[in-house]
């Protein structure tokens, strides 16, 4: 499968040309990125503050320190290890770079932007040294709450689509609690929830779970049901039970639905993570958030607003690695 | 003394959106062990209804199907089925599409055994080399194969086979139909075979069985075709009973029959 991927990447039209040609000496998108991080630095280090930023030489010696390395990597060009995955990226690193000098001399250099609204790069930079600890705690806690929720709501919401999907009685009784229950946000929920459950992290777990479930049930059920019925009938032909057509047939058969199911329940357990933790729980990102906007720290929740991207981001990258794993048999198929 | 397959007065009617059709009536056909039987007809005459209901996966109206002195009721693996174009299931490997069948079918073997016969099957049909590909990546005829591999692994006391070379290229259908023909005079499998293939059906065929057009369609006349194996395609091009045969079934087919004429 891999070496499939692998050359279908290398034969990319414009790897091709570079590839064909003498290897090029100086990778030019690396030394135009490597410039623009220095330029970075320079501004930010030599260019006044209009008041005092703390970490402004740690942040410029962060930017020369990237471009630094993207000179390096330009001229040793070919033989760095990896060095054609960073190719494409190019474009990006240089953009990043403007955006990263724009940012600064609006805020911290020329202060343009109203104040305790608009924290300058170096904030952020602040608020990972100096609060890592707590921030990573949240980190922690958010996952603990995430991680239970999502499984239970993954787990029983495949298998109540694959009930659903495969049995007439559990479709008839099913079918209109779902249609009635699917469409109402979880949130909604939130008072309820709160009022049933013992402890607020088991009604944020409880809420997560319904969150994420949903969708998986109404997805699996829908792969379950929209089966091609020539599998099933390949495997009577090989003298196959109830039993064998659901695990060996409908469930295979329906897994990519079940991923996207899975995709759209992170997405939403994701929202209802932050709303609980806002609401009950005394942890996690939604509760910095919240105690950050409170302290109007606006550094602090832009520094927990990225790495909260960063960790959705993460967690929904993983779920495609796995299913490019899984679903390797339905490569070409798959078109997102 | 009863035959090993025996189709008795097969009818069946469907219930449609304009009321009840009658795809197939009064089917009845006898088939010896390892006798090679093709059935031939115009698209909608019902030659793959017929053979769903020998397989079991559609239930005969009238009449019903007898398989070594019991009626068949279900699908099971003593019929072992190879579809046109749709007769892997694309996530298993080749090796465990056969693997499948196998284990399903002689759970009794230990696993060693199991492993030898899926590979033994799949190089029957010349695919033991692409054990790890997966159907998706590879051709319309090795797909075939592999699904022939997988009936024969099952050792089914009859093999139906739906037009199991149609959507191929005629090259890669005349390797195909030398290879079952191969296959069929070492192992002595009784078939069935629906084809629109002419050729195909003389060449492979003991009988030929030719279906009447629908609705009510049924069988029209059983061609008998004595010509001895093994059978070479380039020796029987320019054979005269081989070109008799043909002829009797091209002109069963394109309507010229004198002898249904003068019936």
């Amino acid at each position: 499968m891999d070496a499939t991927i692998e050359s279908t990447t290398t034969l990319a039209p414009d790897q091709v040309a570079s590839s064909e040609d003498a290897p090029p000496r100086l990778w030019l998108g690396g030394l135009g990125a490597g410039i623009a991080w220095l330029a970075a630095a320079l501004v930010v280090e030599f260019w006044p503050n209009f008041d005092d930023w703390a970490y402004t030489t740690e942040l410029a010696s962060a930017a020369g320190a990237l471009g630094g390395g993207l000179l390096f990597a330009s001229v040793a060009g070919r033989r760095l290890p990896g060095i054609d995955r960073l190719r494409s990226l190019a474009p990006w690193l240089v953009a990043l770079a403007l955006l990263l000098t724009s940012w600064e001399i609006f805020t911290a250099k020329l202060n343009l932007l109203p104040r305790p609204f608009f924290a300058p790069p170096q904030a952020f930079l602040e608020v990972y040294f100096e609060d890592w600890r707590r921030l990573g705690e949240c980190v922690i806690r958010s996952l603990l709450l995430l991680a239970p929720g999502f499984f239970i709501g993954a787990a029983l919401g495949f298998a109540s689509g694959v009930a659903l999907g495969w049995s007439r009685i559990a479709g008839y009784w099913g079918h209109p609690i779902l249609r009635l229950i699917g469409p109402l946000p979880a949130i909604a929920w939130l008072p309820i929830a709160f009022f049933a459950f013992p402890s607020s992290w088991s009604a944020s777990v409880f809420l997560i779970a319904l969150a994420s479930g949903i969708p998986v049930a109404i997805l699996t059920w829908s792969g379950v049901a929209g089966v091609n019925s020539a599998f099933y009938d390949i495997a009577r032909t090989l003298g196959a039970s109830q039993r064998f057509l659901v695990l060996k047939v409908a469930v295979p058969a329906a897994m990519p639905h079940v991923f996207v199911g899975l995709f759209m329940g992170l997405a939403s357990s994701f929202s209802v993570l932050v709303v609980a933790e806002m609401m009950g729980v005394k942890a996690g990102l939604g509760w910095y958030l919240q105690w950050a906007q409170g302290w109007a720290a606006y550094g602090n929740m832009y520094a927990a607003l990225l790495v909260m991207a960063v960790m959705c981001s993460g967690l929904v990258t993983l779920l495609f690695k796995i299913r490019d794993r899984l679903l390797a048999w339905q490569k070409g198929l798959l078109r997102w | 003394m009863s035959a090993y397959l025996s189709i008795e007065n097969v009818g069946i009617t469907f219930q449609g959106d304009k009321g009840p059709f009658c795809a197939l009536r009064d089917v009845s056909l006898k088939v010896d062990k390892g006798q090679f039987i093709s059935i031939i007809g115009h698209s909608g005459c019902g030659k793959s209804t017929l053979l769903n209901i020998v397989a079991g996966l559609s239930a005969a109206t009238t009449g019903g199907v007898i398989l070594e002195n019991a009626e068949v009721t279900a699908p099971g693996p003593d019929r072992a089925v190879v579809f046109q174009n749709h007769s892997l299931l694309p996530w298993l490997s080749v090796y465990d599409n056969v693997r499948l069948a196998v284990d399903k079918v002689h759970k009794a073997r230990d696993k060693a055994w199991r492993h030898d016969w899926t590979l033994h099957n799949l190089s029957l049909v010349r695919m033991e080399e692409a054990c790890d590909k997966r159907p998706g990546e590879i051709s319309g005829g090795m797909k075939q194969r592999v699904g022939i591999a997988r009936a024969l692994s099952m050792e089914p006391k009859v093999l139906l086979l739906d037009e199991p070379f149609g959507a191929l290229d005629a090259l890669t259908r005349a390797h195909l139909q030398d290879g079952l023909m191969e296959i069929h005079q070492r192992l002595g499998n009784t078939v069935l075979m629906i084809t629109h293939d002419v050729d195909e059906a003389v060449l492979l065929s003991d009988r030929i069985v030719m279906m009447g057009n629908g609705p009510a369609a049924t069988i029209a006349r059983i061609l008998a075709v004595d010509l001895p194996r093994p059978r070479r395609r380039v020796d029987l091009a320019c054979d005269a009973a081989y070109t008799h045969h043909r002829a009797e079934v091209l002109r069963f087919l394109h309507g010229h029959d004198t002898a249904r004429d003068a019936a």
